[in-house]
């Protein structure tokens, strides 16, 4: 408006300041119309660029996404279009043929299902879901909070860990919240999606004709304590009610049992809970076990315990037991909880008691004093040599002098030169007196709780004083820093060595679990395997330090900076490892069937049979392969084509002797001698 | 998808945003990052081939040449990301919203109003799913099935069906002799709840059910879920998988970790008859039987609360058995327009919500409802759904026990709340005067729209012996395919002879069915029976084949059980059939198809070739019902320790709005298992009510007075 009144104005002016010609003023204006409308045109083309700018500038965003989607989409088209056995004609074409899957082999063979299998999966393996939660649950109803894509993890953590939480002081269900294992073999053939646990187990049982009528897994919640999934699940009486089932329909041929790591432990609980009377017991009688089990193949069972489980519970370190570790890690480094992820997964797992099943048990007279232990001749950097030429006998001239850089037997020490001199020079302060002091932050750490925050400065000094833990002074320690977990755990395990078995005490269900507090029970045809991978460093011991202090964070942690060095290749980050398969060292799996079940012994009076079956480790060849087909780590072996065949025959009817015998690439039967126990 | 791929960016693309604050400023962020990722390179590389959007920014001078070829291949790649980006945005807004919208009034569920009156679960429950409903995975196959080891091929999402059909169907057939497994597959039953607990993603079965016997406490440990293959036959399943063997063991384990409390049995549809079949197995002696002893039931069983029962049979097997048509699929021949809209595996039930259209379109290529045909007459499951008891039951050709239904009263008599009252006698026989003639749903299979209507005297009718002697000459020409029926041996004059018989009653249906399909009869007819006993106190009554008719055993010596009858009413059913010949195209091998063009006068009971009665859409009332109102009410010879009997019915409603889903009083035969009144009736009794204390029957429906009509010896 204003330019047009200049305009006019300017226009005036010069009408009476001299009075030109009308024609020359209408070139003008024709000339102002021109450009006008050259101007417009201008502004034309420039809103045209503008246009297209803006189109560049938001539009592209959509543009590359739809460009990322439709290629996703070919691409997830292409993947669904292939045909399935395209993977594997790629990885022949690569690595020659595979040889066939060890079930359709044996098919060929001839074999056949005979003897029902019963599956008992581990910790951690197993699906968990829920039936009943808080309001911040609401419609997760069955769906899986434990296992599957762990979805919920990152929408709700706070929820999902207060779900995945048991009570503190009982050890169940705290109020209002019901999670419960998911049945079927669906509970545990896979972990996560693509991460398989049974399920190559399952298909190649399959291939000779097993099916659901003649599997069974025994799911469980693996959260809870052994008996507990009794009181609350009535788990063990189903497994009974299954196992008589598929015994009477499949013709009275006795089921082979397959349990695997804490599985295990748990299976001895029910050998010896299903033959106990009723009040406490399954009332099966005596003659139970004889009469439906063939054959308990141990598959990486923890017998005696597993090293890790005591860094769980003292820092929560050890991340978890099994898959956790292949799963996990990504997950709970990150902060995915805002603070302090660690204490939180500690208060979690500090109220399962299942944990406190695979503390060490037998204490120094299996895992070692001081200055001693039953592997102190075992040497890190030999093993892969040995182990590739399969001379399993040159181990044992490892020459005693650098041998003494590892004393396995202190399965806990606070610093490195702790961890290496002699025991005579180590100063050790007793802490068990130790004042807990007033708290020093309690009220600044939200509510994460851990009970380091009863224990204050001065019970944490007292513990890093003490230098030096075995595993029978690691119990003291745990029951020092974790009170209430351990009182509760103290109820329901126990991990001493008896002396005399048929004292009465031991026909409490806390005992049933330590192969070392229990007979097995009398069953003369039954067949117990220890089926475990070697070849792989397993955490046996540990070097700590306490942290920084800071007040929410949990005092103590492993001194990743204690590197053993050239001469001492056994310590790596602040850990000391042997073999094993990477969660159970071989002492564990194999000490049992090698010495203390081996024979007519007191803890196996009659004289059931136990064979070792070892398999060595050997990483996947390529990417193709996956997690391997000759692996031997502790979750990874289910996928072992050796221990699925031996599975498989067993199933369909072999025996021990038939198989072979032993199998043995590591030390155990040495390092069992080593043990002096009474038998 | 989107979901997961927005996962994995979230993962793999940013894994600092992975925490729950990432979530909000995911879309923006990313999408900036990726800009400022791509320009520099745009830059370096200064090359024409990089994406067009990025020149238009750099190089203004080709403008004209981009831009033109912005709207060829860009346009749509902008589009997607478009739709993509705001389909994530509303995803991500769904999740964010609160499960229960303030304006939403979710009715609450009755599982949680019960439990605050102080229900806990008390008695276990064990649920027995019907047919169809019930999921199915491989365990073994040929090698067109590689790759698919315990996936679903029934049940879930049915992708297989899509991918590779034939294979499919030739894994979900059965031996065409022994009713088993062929060679080489092995298609079993899913286990455990997940079996039937949605049939398909979102179709409930017995999903809600379980809900809200959670809610008042309940869980795995005393919920079972009897899983059975649904397409064997009943003995069957035991003898190939042990299945009763298993539910027998799990009752007793049940009944004894639950601290000795007796179970409440919730069968639904085809497995009311199959849980018939085992309260007479798990009594019966070992060879044949369970060996449980004659106490067992009483010992172990509170009360069998059966839904939507079958009890005698349903006609719309009849139709599927003849021409792998129900109404529905009749009706999509027809109009085959509508392809999408219902589609349908002809089997009883609901299978219309996930294969639709397929069927139909050529989708085999050839013939599909002759390959379903095929399929499913070596299912022998069907055949125990085939109406039972007869003419006595069913009606003759001129009497029936539905005949005074009147179809448009009956809607309108169920849109009035006070209704048992107002069919009083007078009105009764004013309408037995208006209807010219009474529907002859007696006549369950009649050739042409006449004969469903003329008396019997004029119906030319063969007598079944006649009719069996019709020679099958089986030199049919090998000319249609491999697709083979059985139709494929009859020859044409046999063909036309069925066709002349006009009319079938319950009683000659099974000679025509064996005339048409002897190889299935002969198999079916060694598990299953369809008549009604004389004596039963007859030895031969101890075959397993009998146990499935309620018309021929006797309930078990439980006197303190109680048997329930819960049923939907007020949806026509079909009851009856008008058919008429296929125009003869020898390949096309199904020669009767249902006549769609007979429709009945307004107000009739007559539509598409169907004669409708009341029911819950696949039961007519009087399968439902007639057993536990008159069969075994009382002490009778089928009840002998006069076990007490309760009829419910749940009038359906549909669902007032879309949101309400399928709503809580629907009353139709898959959707009554969300019904909330049925579901507490179920509570109720699972915590410990009897039928008394529910208030006893609970009738909408005529079915005492069709029940009188019926002439049994009880």
């Amino acid at each position: 408006m204003s330019t047009l009144k200049r305009r006019k104005g300017s226009e005036t002016k010069r009408v009476s300041n001299s009075e030109p010609p009308i024609d020359k003023e209408h070139e003008k204006r024709e000339k102002e119309r021109d450009e006008k409308q050259k101007k417009s045109k201008q502004e034309g083309d420039e809103n045209k660029k503008r246009n297209l700018k803006k189109w560049s500038c938001v539009d592209s965003c959509c543009w590359f996404i739809g460009f990322i989607c439709s290629i996703w989409w070919f691409l997830l088209f292409l993947y669904n279009a292939m045909p399935a056995s395209f993977p594997q004609y790629v990885t022949e074409a690569i690595t020659g043929p595979l040889p066939d899957p060890p079930g359709v082999k044996l098919h060929k063979e001839g074999l056949k299902a005979k003897h029902p299998v019963v599956f008992v999966p581990g910790i951690v393996t197993g699906g968990l879901e829920l039936w009943e939660g808080h309001q911040c649950a609401e419609g997760l109803f069955r769906k899986r909070l434990w296992g599957g894509t762990f979805g919920e993890v990152y929408k709700r953590p706070l929820c999902w860990v207060e779900h995945m939480s048991l009570d503190n002081e009982t050890g169940l269900d705290p109020s209002g919240v019901r999670i419960r294992p998911v049945s079927g073999l669906v509970a545990a053939d896979y972990f996560a999606a693509g991460y398989f646990v049974w399920a190559v187990l399952i298909a190649n049982l399959a291939r000779i004709g097993y099916e659901e009528k003649n599997m069974y897994m025994a799911a469980y919640d693996w959260r809870i304590s052994f008996q507990n999934t009794e009181v609350r699940d009535q788990t063990l009486s189903r497994i009974k009610s299954n196992i008589e089932l598929m015994v009477a329909t499949s013709g009275g041929r006795k089921v082979v049992v397959m349990p695997h790591s804490m599985g295990v432990l748990y299976f001895l609980h029910f050998m010896k809970w299903v033959e106990a009377p009723a009040p406490m017991g399954g009332g099966g009688g005596s003659d139970w076990c004889a009469k439906h089990i063939k054959a308990v193949m141990n598959i990486g069972g923890p017998f005696l315990g597993v090293p890790k489980a005591v860094t769980g519970l003292f820092s929560a370190e050890a991340k978890d037991i099994a898959v956790a570790r292949a799963m996990a890690p990504g997950v709970l480094d990150m902060d995915v909880f805002g603070f302090q992820t660690f204490q939180h997964v500690m208060r979690m797992t500090r109220t399962w008691d299942s944990t406190m099943s695979m503390v060490p048990k037998g204490g120094d007279t299996i895992w070692g004093g001081l200055d001693w232990s039953p592997e102190e001749d075992y040497k890190c950097n030999k093993k892969i040599k040995s182990n590739d030429s399969q001379t399993v006998s040159q181990n044992g001239k490892g020459s005693a002098d650098d041998a003494k850089c590892a004393n396995y037997g202190r399965i806990i020490s606070f610093g490195k030169d702790v961890a290496e001199v002699h025991s005579s020079k180590i100063e050790m302060v007793d802490f068990r007196g130790a004042v807990k002091g007033s708290n020093l932050a309690n009220m600044t750490c939200r509510d994460v709780w851990t009970e380091y925050h009863d224990m204050g400065v001065g019970g944490i000094n007292a513990i890093a004083d003490y230098k030096v833990y075995t595993a029978g002074s690691i119990l003291d320690l745990l029951h020092f820093v974790a009170p209430k977990t351990m009182k509760r755990g103290g109820a329901h395990f126990s991990y001493g060595i008896a002396d005399n078995l048929d004292d009465q005490k031991y026909e409490h269900y806390k005992y049933w679990s330590n192969p070392l507090e229990t007979k097995l029970p009398n069953a003369p045809n039954m067949e117990i395997f220890s089926l475990y991978g070697v070849g792989i460093p397993t955490e046996r011991a540990y070097v700590y330090k306490l942290s920084p202090a800071a007040g929410c964070s949990i005092p103590f942690q492993i001194d990743t900076s204690a590197d053993g060095g050239l001469g001492c290749t056994c310590l790596k980050d602040g850990v000391f490892s042997v073999d094993g398969d990477e969660t159970v060292p071989v002492l564990s799996a194999g000490f049992m069937s090698a010495k203390g079940w081996r024979g007519k012994t007191r803890f196996n009076p009659s004289g059931i049979r136990t064979y070792i079956r070892e398999y060595n480790h050997a990483p996947p060849a390529n990417f193709l392969e996956g997690r391997g087909t000759q692996s031997g780590a502790h979750v990874d072996i289910m996928g072992n084509f050796a221990l699925i065949e031996d599975i498989i025959r067993v199933a369909a009817g072999s025996t021990g002797d038939d198989l072979g015998g032993d199998r043995v690439y590591s030390d155990i039967f040495k390092w069992s001698e080593k043990i002096k126990l009474q038998l | 998808m989107a979901s997961i791929l927005r996962f994995r960016k979230l993962c793999y693309l940013e894994p600092v945003k992975c925490s729950p604050l990432g979530f909000e400023s995911f879309e923006t962020p990313k999408i900036d990052k990726k800009e400022s990722f791509e320009i520099p390179k745009v830059d370096e590389k200064n090359e024409s081939v990089v994406s067009a959007v990025e020149e238009v920014l750099e190089k203004p001078t080709k403008k004209k040449r981009q831009s033109k070829e912005w709207r060829c291949t860009d346009y749509c790649c902008w589009i997607i990301g478009y739709l993509c980006t705001t389909w994530w945005l509303l995803l991500f807004l769904y999740h964010s919203l609160p499960a229960n919208l303030p304006g939403l009034k979710v009715p609450e569920p009755p599982g949680a109003r019960l439990n605050r009156e102080g229900l806990t679960a008390l008695h276990p429950v064990v649920l027995v799913p019907g047919i169809v409903t019930g999921g199915l995975e491989l365990w073994e196959g040929r090698p067109c099935a590689e790759g698919l080891f315990r996936r679903r091929l029934w049940g879930g999402s049915f992708t297989e069906i899509f991918k590779r059909p034939l294979c499919w169907l030739e894994h979900l057939s059965l031996h065409n002799e022994t009713g088993l497994d062929p060679p080489g597959i092995r298609v079993r039953a899913v286990p455990g709840l997940v079996a039937a607990d949605y049939f398909a993603p979102g179709y409930f079965v017995w999903a809600v059910l379980i809900e809200n016997l959670a809610r008042i406490g309940y869980e795995e440990k005393n919920i079972y879920m009897a899983a059975y293959d649904w397409r064997l036959s009943f003995q069957n399943t035991e003898n190939r998988d042990h299945a009763l063997s298993k539910l027998k063991s799990k009752i007793e384990l049940l009944y004894v970790t639950n601290g000795y409390k007796k179970v409440v049995v919730v069968p639904h549809s085809m497995g009311v008859i199959y849980f018939l079949h085992f309260l007479k197995w798990v009594e019966s002696p070992p060879p044949m039987g369970g060996g449980g002893g004659s106490g067992w039931c009483s010992k172990h069983i509170k009360a069998v609360m059966n839904i939507g029962p079958a009890f005698l049979g349903v006609p719309k097997t009849v139709s599927s058995m003849l021409s792998a048509e129900a109404k529905d699929i009749a009706f999509i021949r027809f109009y085959k327009s509508i392809l999408l809209v219902h589609g349908v595996s002809s089997f009883i039930l609901f299978c219309r919500t996930v294969a639709p259209g397929l069927l139909d379109s050529k989708y085999f290529r050839l013939q599909t409802l002759e390959h379903i045909m095929r399929v499913s007459r070596t299912w022998d499951s069907i055949i125990s759904l085939m109406p039972k008891g007869g003419e006595t039951i069913w009606g003759n050709l001129d009497w029936s026990p539905e005949e005074e239904h009147d179809c448009d009263s009956a809607k309108k008599r169920y849109l009035q709340p006070s209704l048992n009252e107002n069919s009083s006698n007078n009105t009764d026989g004013k309408r037995g005067f208006q209807v010219k003639e009474r529907m002859k749903y007696g006549r369950i299979i009649s050739f042409g729209k006449a004969a469903s209507d003329i008396p019997s005297s004029q119906l030319s009718t063969l007598g079944s012996k006649e009719f069996m002697r019709a020679s099958t000459s089986t030199n049919s020409h090998a000319s249609c395919g491999e697709v083979w029926t059985e139709y494929d041996e009859m020859s044409r004059e046999s063909i036309q002879k069925v066709v002349e018989n006009k009319a079938y009653t319950a009683r000659t249906l099974i000679d025509l069915l064996r005339f048409v399909a002897p190889k299935m009869m002969q198999r079916a007819e060694a598990h299953f029976s369809h008549g009604i006993a004389e004596i039963l106190d007859d030895p031969k009554y101890a075959h397993y084949k009998y146990w499935s008719n309620p018309l021929e055993t006797k309930l078990p010596e439980a006197p303190d059980m109680e048997i329930y009858c819960l049923y939907g009413v007020g949806i026509p059913t079909e009851r009856s059939y008008v058919y008429k010949l296929s125009p003869s195209d020898r390949c096309n091998s199904i020669p009767f198809q249902i006549d769609t063009s007979a429709d009945g006068s307004d107000g009739s009971c007559l539509k598409g070739g169907v004669h409708f009665v009341d029911g819950d859409e696949s039961v007519p009332v009087l399968s439902a019902g007639f057993m536990c109102a008159k069969g075994w009410r009382g002490r009778t010879r089928f009840n002998p320790s006069g076990i007490a009997t309760y009829i419910r019915e749940y009038r359906h409603k549909p669902p007032a709005n879309l949101l309400e889903g399928r709503g809580v009083e629907s009353g139709a035969h898959v959707d009554i298992m969300g019904n909330a009144a049925l579901i507490e009736d179920i509570l109720r009794v699972a915590a410990g009510a009897t039928g008394a204390e529910l208030g006893g029957d609970r009738i909408y429906s005529d079915i005492i007075k069709m029940s009188e009509r019926i002439d049994i010896r009880l």
